[in-house]
């Protein structure tokens, strides 16, 4: 039974993929977004 | 022999047809003791960072303005005016979708939605590509404005009960981050269709079919794994080491109201208008703010510093969905919609100042500052329904909110433009021309302050009964 609920379990490595999945193109997107707006500055 | 097996066969076929959609069943989507909280946000974040594409559909209205002259517009060639029927569409029914299936989406559970958002989405994008390929204006209309419009209505609020359910210690971080990527959506939409046209690009051709093609196919594959990851805490879950505020608080209800009952409280429409007015301030200003900036700095700001002001505009409407969303769960939303409110009202009313002083630094701050309220306004709301109304049917009572929206979202930019356009016609210069619609705003945020003002707890002859026979649809889904 401890196995099973262990198995159901969310592992780092799934919590780091899920956030990965959405962080990464977010944070590109971001930093291209910011690097258009620093144009405001120059 | 053959028949039975054609009988088995077709019974093997319902069965698996049976499965997928039970699948899809809130009671197929309750975690399983282990299960981390924090694989929620991601999963309402796969949505709305999909659907939030349709803060940059823009990038395709002037490719579409020369589809038949593919180097410039011909008179047979859609006009920009027809063109931006298809943003206000699609708003129009994120509105009317959510206030319709809000109470669909409660009952049904967030994977449900999630599924039939990502094939609104999805199939939106093929229609309008093929609206497309044929010239046919009235079918990107329906593919995305119509179609596409219900699903950002149902996307929208898919996630939103599920992370206030999940997160009963900070309902307003839960909420901020998922609407947070409504907000971001633009980020990733606007290069990725930018990049994707000048792939399909060729001298006789203009790729945006086929850009609408793979959009709809990546938003699909993104918007199923959401629906894949989510799911619902079992009942009675509460996050680990988390007690329930013993002390009754004023502004934060234990009871539950049923959905429709909502709508008779006068809490309802006094939160709708606070909204309103909020959003209707920011979403003029927002749509304008390029050539605001250059009317009121003229030789100051060009037209590639307020491109860039534009893009530092959107990161903090952004930012501010998830900062001022948080902020409420320590200072309260009540408080919080009142410094929206005074913050904002200072903010419009030194705006003409800024301009009449040439303070370039002082008049991107305010602007920034007012566009992360704009954001934070619309994060924040789904907690201060929570508070209000419970948590049963705030993903409903939500959706029936977003009207609001519909409405600010023609109001707002119909007050910039016609009153700028007033001004400028008698007279004003066009670096004052903006002036008074900057008052305007301020006198809407004082009327925002005074229903925010009149918000109180909801009477007890609204709270649902144990007893409720309305509420049994969806115990029995729950259970």
């Amino acid at each position: 039974m401890a196995t099973a609920k262990q198995a159901e379990g969310t592992t780092t490595i799934q919590l780091v993929l899920a956030w990965g999945f959405v962080g990464i193109p977010l944070v590109l997107g971001v930093l291209q977004t910011l690097i258009n707006a620093m144009k405001l500055f120059q | 022999m053959s028949a039975n097996t054609k009988n088995g066969d077709q019974g093997t076929k319902e069965d698996g047809a049976m499965s997928v959609l039970s699948f899809l069943d809130r009671s197929h989507t309750v975690a399983k003791p282990g299960f981390s909280r924090w694989m929620v946000p991601p999963a309402a974040l796969c949505v709305h960072l999909c659907i939030g594409q349709a803060y940059a559909f823009s990038v395709f209205n002037l490719p579409m303005t020369k589809l038949i002259g593919i180097t410039q517009s011909t008179p047979n060639d859609w006009k920009l005016t027809e063109l931006g029927w298809i943003f206000s569409i699609a708003i129009f029914f994120l509105g009317v979708s959510s206030a319709v299936f809000g109470r669909w989406v409660e009952e049904g559970g967030p994977r449900r939605a999630m599924f039939t958002a990502a094939l609104c989405w999805a199939g939106g994008f093929f229609i309008s590509a093929i609206g497309v390929y044929a010239h046919t204006l009235w079918l990107i209309y329906i593919g995305y404005g119509f179609i596409g419009g219900i699903a950002l209505g149902i996307g929208y609020i898919s996630p939103v009960s599920t992370l206030i359910k999940w997160f009963p210690d900070r309902p307003g971080m839960a909420t901020g981050m998922a609407i947070m990527g409504f907000g971001g959506g633009a980020f990733i939409a606007a290069p990725l269709s930018v990049w994707l046209m000048s792939k399909f690009n060729t001298a006789t051709h203009i790729g945006v079919a086929e850009t609408f093609i793979v959009l709809g196919c990546v938003y699909f594959v993104f918007m199923m794994i959401g629906a894949i990851i989510v799911r619902v805490p079992a009942p009675g879950w509460k996050p680990a080491g988390y007690t329930p505020p013993v002390q009754a608080q004023k502004l934060i209800t234990k009871n539950d109201v049923f959905v429709y009952d909502a709508l008779k409280t006068p809490q309802f429409w006094l939160i709708w208008w606070v909204l309103c007015l909020n959003v209707t301030a920011g979403i003029g200003v927002l749509g304008q703010a390029s050539a605001m900036a250059q009317e009121m700095f003229p030789g100051h700001i060009t037209p590639v510093a307020a491109a860039g002001f534009v893009g530092l505009m959107s990161l903090f409407n952004m930012g501010g969905r998830f900062f001022w969303a948080s902020t409420s769960d320590y200072i309260g939303r009540k408080n919080t919609y009142f410094v929206f409110m005074v913050l904002g009202f200072v903010l419009y009313c030194l705006v003409p100042y800024t301009g009449a002083v040439g303070s370039v630094a002082g008049f991107v701050c305010a602007f920034l500052i007012i566009i992360s309220m704009y954001g934070g306004g619309f994060s924040t709301v789904p907690a201060y329904l929570k508070d209000m109304f419970g948590t049963r049917y705030v993903g409903a009572i939500h959706g029936l909110l977003l009207t609001a929206w519909s409405m600010a979202g023609i109001f707002g930019p119909v007050l910039v433009n016609y009153i700028r356009q007033y001004n400028v016609e008698h007279g004003v210069p066009k670096a004052q021309a903006y002036n008074t619609t900057m008052y305007i705003m301020a006198g809407l945020l004082v009327i925002g302050f005074i229903c925010n003002l009149l918000v109180k707890a909801v009477a007890d002859r609204y709270h649902m009964k144990a007893n409720d026979p309305r509420a049994h649809d969806t115990v029995a889904a729950r259970a």
